[in-house]
């Protein structure tokens, strides 16, 4: 696939997202645009799909464990609603979350060098109860259960973010902006020496691909997109407490990443959009939702391992739209060459 | 002149099995030298300690008089050191293509510059170069697993050579792959050992393929060597035909 049909695919999905918000019956268009809660729920899936394209990194293309990311996510929000309350700009708090992210994800990196597999998500796993403590009980710091309110919206160019659409838009070209460095990255030989370790770390590290600094590289990447989607989450709902930040959470990033495709570009959006639309659309069973949802993961677990964008390349959609990943795709575009 | 490979009293023990005992051997350039014996010999201990797969117990390896006892494999790796592994080791979702501008790309330009540079590295011509070579040229879009078993065999061989390694150490290039294959994969090896002044050293049970390819072969048992010699020399010496059909 040429970079120049995924930028302009890019660009196109980019205007639309744009202008979905918007009422554009002005322009003869019958669109009435979205809500206040539409918008919301539309921001919130961005910045959840920022922090699972950390986790896609980290598990899809690299091939390590994280049961952690709910926790960065935290850090990132808690540092920039803390760091609001004595006036710091958001952009040096955005910075300061992906900053410490990326040093805090190099350092759970290191089990990951001895460890594999199952035993590396239960070292995660402890560190993201370790943070959910931390969040709960350093009352003077995060307060507590009750949490940080009337966290500030960012200021852009003098314009306060206070209504949904602008702070949504703002949101988007940050995703737009993230998207873009990880797309980049995992085309360039990084993300091959990181599907390397994926695939064999043994063979890798014969070749010279330097396994120790690539690991560590993929969690403090993946990390840091946690952080950084943390960040802006606190001014998103203005409020925050413990729960969203607990293990759950961060099991619920990892059945994104399974769920949207694994090592597929735009698995993370399409999981994300499923984690953040299905409680709105499954609001009416109420409890039942997680139940659908569970029989949901199983069956797409046994049926199409792949995840929703597997499932959508087999129907030969047009590689731009999907590619990028080095899974499922990839194979499939070997066996069209070979027909 | 300096050995390219100096191993100087290896000796590797896992627990209370001596699995390689005190052995000595250089490795000059432009040579191919064999190590054979018989299965549990060592052979492929010897290797990983050599590499920096395993720690050895005691003694030294040098590569071009520099001594690289304990260094780790991709280190080594970029000293211009490469291997094969015994059993394949393609990295089956990448393409044939992918697969050996991987093996190059650690070895061109600084980290940072390759993750701003052009996305093969600037290799992509020496990857072609090398599949048509090793006559996989029509195969370079093909996922490494989708080929056969022997064209997967010839790959893991030419990703040995893409990092421009002059040493090259082969465990078993030659298992499970078919006799035509094989003659030309013979062939292949022996060009580059020709044509680059490349060095091996092969690991490997087909003594046809062994006999053809090498100019010197050492013989392992149980750890020791107990022969070394042209192939001619160590066919006929009776310490390897009692190794090899038993006591």
């Amino acid at each position: 696939m040429s970079t120049r049909a995924a930028l302009l695919v890019g660009l196109a999905l980019l205007a639309v997202l744009a202008l979905v918000p918007a009422d554009l019956t002005g322009l003869g268009v019958p669109w009435p645009g979205l809500k206040r809660y539409g918008t919301y729920i539309l921001t919130l899936w961005l910045v959840t799909a920022i922090a699972a394209m950390g986790v896609n990194l980290i598990v899809g293309y690299a091939g390590q464990e994280t049961l952690a990311q709910a926790a960065f996510v935290g850090i990132g929000a808690y540092l920039t609603a803390i760091a609001g309350k004595y006036g710091v700009p958001f952009g040096v708090s955005f910075a300061a979350s992906g900053l410490l992210t990326f040093v805090i994800g190099i350092v759970l990196g290191f089990p990951a060098l001895r460890v594999q597999k199952h035993y590396l998500a239960f070292v995660t796993l402890a560190f993201s109860v370790l943070c959910w403590l931390v969040f709960r009980n350093e009352t003077a710091l995060t307060g507590g259960v009750m949490g940080i309110r009337d966290i500030e919206r960012p200021v852009v160019f003098g314009l306060k973010l206070r209504r949904a659409v602008d702070f949504y838009w703002f949101v988007l070209a940050i995703t737009a902006a993230m998207t873009v460095v990880l797309w980049w990255i995992v085309r360039s030989p990084w993300g091959r020496a990181f599907a390397a370790l994926r695939e064999n770390p043994l063979r890798a590290e014969s070749l010279g691909v330097d396994v120790r600094l690539y690991t560590l590289l993929a969690f403090a990447l993946g990390s840091a997109y946690g952080g950084m989607a943390g960040s802006l989450y606190a001014p998103l709902v203005e409020f925050i407490d413990p729960s969203p930040f607990a293990l759950g959470p961060s099991l619920l990033f990892m059945l994104m990443v399974v769920i949207g495709g694994s090592g597929t570009f735009l698995g993370p959006f399409v999981g994300a959009g499923i984690a953040v639309l299905l409680p709105e659309w499954l609001r009416a069973w109420e409890t039942w939702y997680l139940l659908i949802y569970a029989v949901l993961v199983m069956v797409m677990m046994a049926v199409f391992p792949g995840g929703i964008v597997g499932l959508l390349s087999r129907f030969k959609l047009p590689s731009p739209v999907f590619g990028g990943g080095v899974g499922v795709l990839r194979r499939r575009r070997g066996h069209e060459q070979r027909d | 002149m300096t050995a390219r490979l100096e191993v100087r009293a290896l000796s590797k023990a896992f627990g209370g099995v001596q699995a390689v005992r005190e052995v000595s051997f250089d490795v000059h350039e432009g040579e191919i030298l064999g190590v054979i014996g018989p299965n549990g010999s060592g052979k492929s201990t010897l290797f990983n300690c050599i590499l920096g797969q395993l720690a050895p117990t005691r003694g030294t390896v040098a590569v071009d008089g520099r001594e690289v006892t304990g260094l780790r494999p991709s280190q080594l790796n970029r000293l211009g050191v490469s291997r094969t592994f015994q059993l394949l080791q393609v990295f089956p979702r990448l393409t044939a293509r992918e697969n050996l501008i991987l093996a190059g790309q650690e070895h061109r330009g600084s980290r940072l510059g390759r993750l701003f540079g052009p996305r093969d590295a600037g290799l992509g011509a020496e990857a072609d170069r090398m599949l048509d070579f090793f006559r996989l040229g029509t195969l370079a879009h093909e996922t490494a697993g989708n080929l056969s078993y022997g064209q997967q065999k010839l790959l893991d061989a030419a990703m040995a050579f893409m990092s421009g390694s002059r040493l090259v150490l082969l465990d078993e290039p030659a298992g499970g792959v078919n006799p035509t294959m094989l003659a030309g994969l013979r062939e292949r090896l022996a060009a580059i050992n020709r044509e680059a002044r490349a060095t091996f050293v092969v690991i490997e049970h087909n003594m046809e393929f062994v006999m053809a390819l090498c100019t010197r072969l050492i013989v392992l048992a149980e750890g020791r060597i107990i022969a070394e010699g042209t192939p001619v020399e160590v066919r006929a010496d009776p310490a390897v035909i009692e190794a090899y059909l038993g006591h």
